[in-house]
């Protein structure tokens, strides 16, 4: 038996981002004791990046907002993929999220009238962004953490202990969701400062662990993003949707090198700043769809009147939803009309005053006068597609966050599938962490309250040998023997076998998608996988990243082959999934969302054979789009994205 | 460009260390955190370093180069000559758990003794209003990304480990200021005075507004000119109106 | 795990203190800045000590500090009985006769008092004098630091005190320099080079003055709601541009209240002639 240190909680949530925090505090406040586990320090999750704000149709600057009108943004942006109960659960109870977070002390910007400010964003009919310049991700998690101390000041006045009823373990990985007879037991992982194992006996784990982009070579995660509660969810045997959808940002940044795919928020465009390639014309015109045709401008004069007169003027092309966006700027590179370093010119320094750029644009100005020595005041910025987003995700239940299959696990955010369909919205993650994270924190409080202390599920012991066997397996993987899936052969340095996934990732499975690429795809990772079981370390288990990265190699060959199956199959092109050999949008397949599931049901990572890897797909269709909510659409519009079938069923 | 740079980079725990020495390949464009990773992608895999973003928006990856608190991510190689020896080490102010990384639990444990935001009663979420005149104080500091440079660099516990006990440090003097400043917050119904507390209870009149907060500050707030002596400013309007210290002392001796 | 460690040997033998703290990364430097840091300390303390070496000289001197229609500056107002004689100047006798020593003695408490406890200066003397801390992340030389928290530094907090004291002295500085507008004899409507001087200084001081701290929060950084109070709002905003330049207004009125008396002190001596303009 091995030994690991124990812990006991109602509730465990993996991941310590906005969707965590948020679920964390709602178990907490039910009553239940709660612990919450991150890779980083508490307070460096990666929603700290997020820029542009927090849509909620509070209707503060343009009163004709209101739920409808964000779930059918949500909709059209998604084309139509969206799980729909979730966009309107999303639309619904955005607002409220958003205001609670002022009474635990967030301060947005403000209207005149002294009401939260909303800015303008990418497929946003109004101004809907609650924000706070441009770092309205810190000002979320900032907020969190603040309330997360405030309860544990509370549980201190009353009990003694900070820590009474809600910790966090900072700087811990969890390597697998235990189980007994189908349910969850609790949480084995690793302590990464120590590397002492550890064991969280818990009946209701909530992961939210955020999204997948450290398999891509260029992106804009941070180097916790490694697919960790996609693979969670795998290895317990819950299924996975939507996975072909990533989203690629349109902007991030191309130079210096080292920055390459750090973003440039969308905010820089609905300010007014503009696209252009080298030959300085500003593009985008060209490249609005034709399902986009009647919602945005088609000439300089009608997009530059918007910015002060919305309602008389139609939006700038630059504001298409990010996949249109992004395909443009490739397209442009492509046939050669880049900038030096490979992307093309994102300029404020003409639209506005210089003062005007550094108050509404701040953290920009510092991030290119900083990193890349450009001050946009006075000169382009060069930027170019980023891989940014994971739209696909645990497949859950829309009202409870509840994975499906596997009674006591719960997603909310990044790692939930379903929301935002093929292509998410910008602003429509920060709500999206909060309106899920609260639910899942919800439902797992109340799954765990209602199990009697006799009914929860035990540990099984040789489930953490298990664990541990595999956690420890980079430090002897050069002693692997011929038994070994992996086969024979020398050690392998994780830093090696990560360059080369994201090599792959990035050329064959990336922004435009080829049938026989994927093919390819498939083949290398199926040989990355046999070499990452070699994968060896050095030194020893205290705060080892190369031991760390081992271990979140598996996570992101998993879930990389999750993304290369799917693609492959869906054989169309929509949202973050572009075919180039599919280039059309198909309305056969709009209904159809693609399950990923563990081909090995015992959990275990036994099956390496090449033809069929890890993951089996299968096709399912997705219920009919309630009536009334889709009544709020005009029957034209519907007919581009439904069958004719369902539009007349 | 690229070039060999020489670096000397800290690798130890807390049972000791020592700076080793390194030669290793920078190309244009590069920031020091850069090179740390080519270190442990190519010659010390087992090279401990904190780090997130890559943007300076996280502060994750705070060290000291050159005996400068910096964010590595953040200080470019170009400052330095290709001839110039680059000396990274962690932060010296707080307990070293392996090369590069420290326990700052220091500063957890201090965030959790300053009260919370009060919300004012009687006024229901969606409600709130606030002029942003009156916001724009608060949310220069909440711009914080909790680096903890100020912490580090701040001699007060710098030089002097007893003083950690009794000084919330720059980060958290600044953030009872931010609730201090917060136009709605209602501390004061509650009883509780925020800016004598940051003097009775969290050690303002360590400070010796020195400035080296703000001079390490990769948000570039200005810690000391706008939280930090206004703090000391709001204490003195409520204790050292010097009639109603002496008053106090007077008082406080015949008791 | 990674939380509820707080470290707090108290106890600590002097050699391993500070940086040394057994615990932390163990490097023996004291610091491994590699930039000159120690020159603006330098600096610092050189400026001040040439400031006081001359003031003291100067305020002990009690002489060549009138010249008609120019009065040195760390002489006015004159409180005791044994100044020189005025013409219109601020020479008021309050003191009576008993006061034997330099005149200037009486008012320069007032101004060194104002500078002493200046968020600046202080910040200016720890690190140049006191060298707490000399720079940044370079260890201090002192086992204890109790800061401003005890006697005397606590008194510190009184500059707000000092502030209101300057007022005053700034106006009567004002007048002064209005006084230049005078002739040797007392006829208006002239202008030399002195009056130039005072002019400039007087300038300088009253911007110094203003770019207080103290002053930035009475005019309205100890409100809760700008917003209510819009006057009081666009001052704050006006104190906190001058603040922004409050080291260099600091420096600049120092070296001008120094020139403006080393001028009348030659000009008094007779080293020197006022050039009139008219």
């Amino acid at each position: 038996m091995t030994q690991v240190e124990r812990h006991a909680y109602d509730v465990v949530v993996v991941g310590a981002g906005g969707a965590g925090l948020r679920a964390a505090i709602e178990a907490r406040e039910r009553g239940m004791r709660t612990a919450v586990i991150c890779k980083s320090l508490f307070g460096k999750a990666h929603t700290v990046m997020a820029e542009g704000g927090i849509a909620a149709s509070m209707g503060n600057v343009n009163s004709g907002d209101n739920w409808q009108v964000h779930f059918r943004d949500t909709m059209r942006g998604g084309k139509f993929l969206n799980q729909w109960r979730m966009a309107e659960l999303h639309a619904k109870e955005a607002p409220d999220r958003v205001w609670e977070l002022e009474t635990w002390g967030a301060l947005f910007d403000r209207t005149a009238d002294g009401r939260i400010s909303q800015r303008n964003f990418g497929g946003h009919e109004y101004p809907r962004l609650a924000h706070v310049g441009d770092r309205t991700g810190l000002e979320l998690i900032r907020t969190l953490q603040q309330k997360v101390v405030s309860l544990q000041q509370e549980d201190f006045a009353e009990t003694g202990d900070y820590e009474a009823r809600l910790k966090v373990f900072q700087e811990c990985t969890v390597t697998r969701v235990l189980k007994r007879d189908g349910a969850v037991a609790g949480v084995f992982g690793y302590v990464r400062e120590s590397g002492r194992l550890f064991v969280i006996d818990a009946p209701a784990v909530v992961l939210a662990t955020g999204g997948i982009g450290k398999s891509f070579k260029v992106t804009s995660n941070s180097w916790e993003y490694t697919g960790d509660g996609h693979a969670l969810a795998l290895l317990a045997g819950a299924p996975l949707i939507n996975m072909e959808f990533i989203q690629f940002h349109p902007t991030g940044m191309v130079w210096p090198p080292s920055v390459k795919g750090i973003l440039v928020t969308e905010s820089v465009r609905g300010d007014g700043g503009v696209l252009r390639n080298s030959d300085g014309k500003r593009f985008m015109f060209d490249y609005v769809p034709d399902v986009f045709k009647e919602k945005y401008a088609q000439s300089e004069e009608e997009a530059d009147g918007w910015y002060t007169d919305p309602d008389t003027h139609r939006r700038p092309p630059e504001l298409l939803p990010r996949d249109e966006v992004a395909r443009a700027i490739n397209s442009e590179v492509k046939a050669g009309r880049g900038t030096p370093h490979g992307g093309v010119f994102l300029d404020v320094s003409t639209r506005l005053p210089a003062e005007e750029i550094t108050r509404r644009l701040p953290s920009m100005h510092h991030q290119f006068k900083e990193l890349a020595d450009v001050d946009i005041t006075a000169e382009p910025m060069e930027v170019g597609p980023t891989c940014h987003y994971m739209m696909g995700g645990v497949d859950v239940d829309p009202d409870t966050a509840a994975a499906r299959g596997v009674p006591g696990l719960y997603a909310a955010g990044e790692v939930a599938g379903g929301m935002h369909g093929s292509n998410r919205l910008g602003g429509n993650s920060l709500s999206d962490l909060l309106v899920f994270g609260r639910r899942a924190g919800l439902h797992a409080a109340e799954y765990a309250a209602a199990l009697g202390a006799d009914e929860r599920p035990v540990v099984p012991e040789e489930q953490i040998d298990t664990a541990a066997a595999e956690a420890l397996r980079p430090f002897s993987a050069e002693e692997a023997g011929p038994d070994e899936p992996g086969g024979q052969g020398p050690a392998e340095n994780p830093y090696t076998l990560h360059q080369e996934l994201q090599q792959v990732m990035n050329d064959l499975v990336g922004i435009i998608r080829r049938g026989p690429e994927m093919a390819d795809a498939l083949t290398r990772l199926t040989e990355l996988r046999a070499r990452s079981r070699r994968a060896g370390v050095e030194g020893h288990r205290q705060f080892n990243p190369g031991w760390h990265l081992a271990i979140d190699l598996r996570n992101m060959l998993l879930v990389s082959e999750c993304v290369a199956r799917a693609a492959l199959e869906r054989t169309e092109s929509r949202g973050g999934h572009t075919r180039d050999d599919h280039p059309e949008m198909d309305r056969a397949w709009r209904k159809v969302n693609l399950v990923c599931e563990l081909t090995d049901p015992t959990g275990g990572l036994a099956a390496t054979d090449p033809e069929h890897g890890q993951i089996g797909l299968r096709r399912r269709d997705t219920d009919p789009i309630r009536a009334d909510l889709l009544a709020l659409f005009d029957k034209d519009e519907l007919r581009k994205y439904l069958t004719d079938e369902e539009l007349d069923g | 460009m690229s070039y060999e740079a020489h670096f000397r980079v800290w690798r130890g725990d807390a049972e000791g260390g020592e700076l080793r020495d390194y030669q290793v390949e920078v190309n244009d464009g590069e920031v020091v955190l850069d090179i740390i990773h080519r270190l442990q992608a190519t010659q010390a895999g087992d090279l401990a370093v904190r780090w997130n973003c890559k943007a300076g928006k996280c502060g994750s990856c705070s060290a000291e180069v050159n005996g400068r608190p910096r964010l590595m991510c953040m200080t470019r190689m170009s400052v330095f000559t290709p001839e110039e020896t680059v000396t990274v080490t962690p932060m010296r102010t707080f307990p070293v758990v392996r090369d590069l990384v420290t326990d700052v639990s220091f500063n957890y444990d201090k965030a959790r003794q300053v009260p919370a935001f009060v919300p004012p009663k009687g006024v229901a979420a969606g409600e709130y209003r606030m002029r942003q005149v009156d916001v724009e104080r608060s949310q220069e500091f909440r711009k914080c990304i909790e680096c903890f440079l100020c912490q580090d660099t701040c001699h007060v516990v710098r030089d002097h480990e007893e003083n950690k006990t009794s000084f919330a440090g720059p980060r958290f003097l600044m953030r009872i200021a931010e609730l201090d400043m917060h136009p709605l917050d209602a501390a004061a119904e509650v009883g509780l005075t925020r800016s004598s507390s940051a003097q009775e209870d969290h050690g303002l009149g360590y400070c010796n507004i020195t400035k080296c907060c703000t001079e390490v500050c990769p948000e570039h707030i200005k810690i000391t000119d706008n939280a930090l002596i206004p703090l000391k400013e709001r204490a003195v309007d409520r204790k050292y109106d010097p009639l109603v210290w002496l008053g106090n002392k007077i008082r406080r001796r015949d008791a | 795990m990674a939380t509820g460690t707080t470290p707090t040997p108290s106890a600590t033998p002097t050699a391993r203190r500070g940086v040394l703290t057994p615990g932390r990364a163990a490097i023996s430097a004291r610091h491994l800045r590699t930039d000159r840091w120690w020159l603006p300390p330098l600096v610092t303390a050189l400026g001040l000590a040439a400031f006081i070496g001359y003031s003291t000289w100067r305020a002990f001197a009690n002489s060549h500090y009138y010249a008609a229609p120019y009065v040195s500056p760390f002489y006015s107002p004159c409180l005791a009985t044994n100044c020189a004689d005025m013409k219109g100047g601020a020479d008021w006798a309050l003191f009576g006769d008993w006061w034997g020593l330099s005149p200037a003695l009486l008012v320069l408490i007032f101004p060194l008092g104002f500078r002493l406890t200046c968020y600046y200066y202080r910040k200016a003397y720890y690190r140049g004098f006191w060298a707490s801390p000399p720079a940044c992340a370079v260890a201090e030389p002192h086992a204890k630091y109790t800061g401003e928290t005890r006697l005397p530094l606590i008194l510190q907090n009184v500059h707000r005190y000092f502030f209101y004291l300057a007022l005053p002295v700034a106006g009567i500085l004002t007048y002064d320099a209005v006084l230049g507008f005078r002739d040797e004899h007392g006829r208006w409507g002239h202008m030399g080079l002195g009056t130039l001087v005072l002019l400039v200084n007087i300038t300088l001081i009253w911007a110094y003055t203003l770019s207080c701290h103290s002053c930035r929060h009475i005019m309205g950084g100890k409100l809760r709601h700008f917003s209510a109070h819009p006057v009081r709002y666009r001052l704050w905003g006006w104190v906190g541009v001058l603040n922004g330049r409050h080291m260099l207004l600091a420096w600049s009125s120092l070296i001008s209240v120094g020139l403006a008396d080393l001028y009348i002190y030659l000009v008094s001596s007779g080293a020197f002639d006022d050039p009139r303009f008219f």
